[in-house]
């Protein structure tokens, strides 16, 4: 059961959320772009329905709103240390099906691979989680093959139309919140995409022989390892710890854990100048066998969403979806 | 709700000289732990770094460190009198059950013998748990001979064969890498055994090479994983190797397993 209200009620709406939640959603930066003139679209705090960009997706992906890029784990000084406090407010994030599909792999190694992460946990029950509807296929994504395109755990889903909003609202203590008096109240189901222009077919028989594949030294000879497929990704979860010390006073301090890439140098570095996986290619070849075999075999399904950021920020137009789809042709009989 | 990322502070009650860079701190600590686990150990301002732990009794865990990185520089500066923050302990460890009624054979590198000394210190202790105990040690030269003491009980007690990859001419004691000593190992029934291989890994490599031309079944073997393990919670995704993560699921694995552990 959904709503049909006007767009002033939505606005009206977000009002309300605004009270109770920080807002979080893509919003365009005009001109922050990689290249000259050119703009971004990343996460940021919004403050009004009409920041949010409903049209394309995110060139970075939610989980920062969970995840930050570094975040104070504690605080040090001489003898004692001191946890920071969690925002008192709710979280609102915006989000889209591939997206969702993806804070379930967040989870799944926050949550459940060994004990659960205090700090990704205490931000986790604050969130709630608005569904952005796909009404046409976004330019790399390969949604449709991952069977991402459809989510349903979503706590509100807006859709924006000229005048009006569609609502729909699962979320029963979000739901208090929409003014029903002069709602429509109609069937909503929030758009997705069926198809994409990017097809990919996963490798069904993927083993500890697939390690020796040419595909990995053909892709990854072009790989500079700069890890922005990496930073894009809304699974990629991984994070090195930090100290940092203030320059004013060099006792005091706090530690850290900053997002790490598997592609850049030092990831595997141990003590002692030892390091694993020296080679691009050897560096592809685990992050792409992390995504789509080896996170599978531990938690049940693929790790990748088919959101396609990877493909669309490479600066060495390295294609992912094209190394799956080399690695799926050689199974064909 | 617990928060994992916290150290807990432990006094320095002992510390023990092997080397000019390889000391043993015994810590303060008083909670459950098993030979091959290790601790996140820090200071501050410097980092984290894991360690894996070297020996244990009532109320003290050892940890044997190598001055090698940032973190363990400033644990050997800063030691005199003081703590060292610690979390842990981490990781799956050595089981003693696996090892009991076999003939075992311990077979360590370097700094490698410090996360199986519990074992090898265990069976020491009580000999008759095994059919037989050989510890085969390998160091570099005479000057990184660790555990000395440890040693001297230990050759008492099971069959140990120490060597060094190169000495000066008048070093009275075995030269040679540990894998020399492999094809003469005195087994008496294969399938009963039960072999322990820790070290760098090109060493793991070839020992285990050595060990299977004695045609001792895969699943006799253990082995202990060398990764970055940055916050030992299974989260980080520093030292995953295909499904499995280190730091959770390792860092010891059944060879019949850990052989196909590739990342």
């Amino acid at each position: 059961m959904g709503y049909l209200i006007s767009r002033k009620a939505a606005d009206q709406l977000f009002e309300k959320l605004s009270e109770s939640h920080d807002i979080f959603a893509p919003k365009c930066f005009p001109g922050e772009g990689c290249f000259s003139d050119t703009d971004i679209i990343r996460y940021g705090q919004v403050r009004s329905l009409a920041e949010i960009e409903f049209e394309h997706r995110s060139d970075y992906s939610f989980k920062e709103a969970l995840l930050a890029i570094h975040e104070t784990l504690f605080y040090f000084t001489e003898d004692t240390t001191s946890v920071p406090a969690c925002m008192d407010r709710r979280l609102l994030i915006f989000l889209r099906s591939c997206d969702l599909h993806a804070l379930k792999r967040l989870d799944a190694i926050y949550l459940h691979n060994g004990p659960e992460d205090f700090y990704y946990k205490r931000l986790r029950e604050k969130a709630d989680f608005v569904l952005m509807g796909c009404e046409k296929t976004c330019d790399t994504g390969f949604c449709a093959s991952m069977g991402t395109n459809r989510a349903d755990q979503y706590d509100l889903y807006l859709k924006l139309n000229q005048n009006t909003v569609l609502i729909d609202c699962p979320s029963k203590s979000l739901r208090a919140l929409i003014n029903t008096s002069d709602a429509g109240v109609c069937e909503v189901t929030p758009d997705y995409v069926t198809e994409n222009e990017e097809k990919v077919t996963l490798p069904e028989n993927l083993s500890v022989e697939s390690f020796d594949h040419p595909v990995w030294e053909a892709y990854g000879s072009r790989c500079i390892g700069c890890g922005r497929c990496n930073f894009v990704c809304p699974t990629c979860a991984c994070f090195t710890m930090q100290d940092i010390i203030y320059q004013d006073n060099a006792r005091v301090g706090e530690r850290r854990r900053v997002w790490a890439s598997c592609q850049v140098d030092g990831y595997t570095d141990i003590a002692g100048g030892g390091s694993f996986r020296k080679k691009q290619s050897e560096r592809m070849r685990f992050k792409v066998m992390h995504k789509i075999y080896d996170f599978e075999k531990r938690f049940g399904y693929p790790m990748c969403v088919g959101c396609g950021r990877c493909d669309a920020v490479c600066p060495e137009y390295i294609s992912y979806a094209n190394l799956i789809n080399e690695l799926a042709k050689e199974e064909q009989p | 709700m617990n928060n994992a990322y916290l150290p807990f502070s432990s006094t320095v009650t002992e510390i023990i000289r092997h080397t000019d860079i390889e000391y043993t701190f015994r810590m303060s600590f008083d909670g459950k732990v098993k030979p091959g686990q290790f601790f996140e150990v820090s200071i501050p301002r410097y980092g984290e770094a894991p360690i894996s732990v070297s020996g244990i009794k009532k109320g003290t865990v050892d940890l044997t460190i190598r001055k090698v990185g940032k973190v363990t520089d400033q644990i050997f500066e800063n030691y005199e009198g003081s703590t060292l923050l610690m979390r842990g302990p981490y990781g799956n460890g050595f089981e003693i059950r696996n090892y009991r009624g076999k003939e075992l054979f311990v077979i360590a590198g370097g700094t490698g013998l410090s996360p199986v000394k519990g074992i090898v210190d265990y069976f020491a202790d009580h000999p008759e748990e095994a059919v037989s105990t050989t510890l085969i040690a390998g160091f570099k030269s005479p000057k990184d001979i660790l555990f000395r003491e440890d040693f001297l009980k230990w050759e008492k007690r099971l069959q140990v064969i120490k060597t060094v990859d190169a000495a000066p001419e008048d070093y009275k004691g075995l030269t040679g890498m540990v894998t020399k000593n492999i094809p003469d190992l005195p087994v008496m029934d294969r399938s009963n055994t039960a072999f322990i291989t820790v070290g760098p890994p090109v060493m793991i490599r070839f020992t285990i090479q050595e060990i299977v031309k004695l045609s001792i079944p895969e699943k006799n073997i253990w082995i202990s994983h060398e990764r970055k393990m940055c916050c030992g919670l299974g989260k980080c995704g520093h030292c995953k190797m295909d499904s499995t993560y280190v730091c959770l699921d390792g860092p010891v694995f059944n060879y019949a397993e850990g052989k196909y552990l590739i990342d």
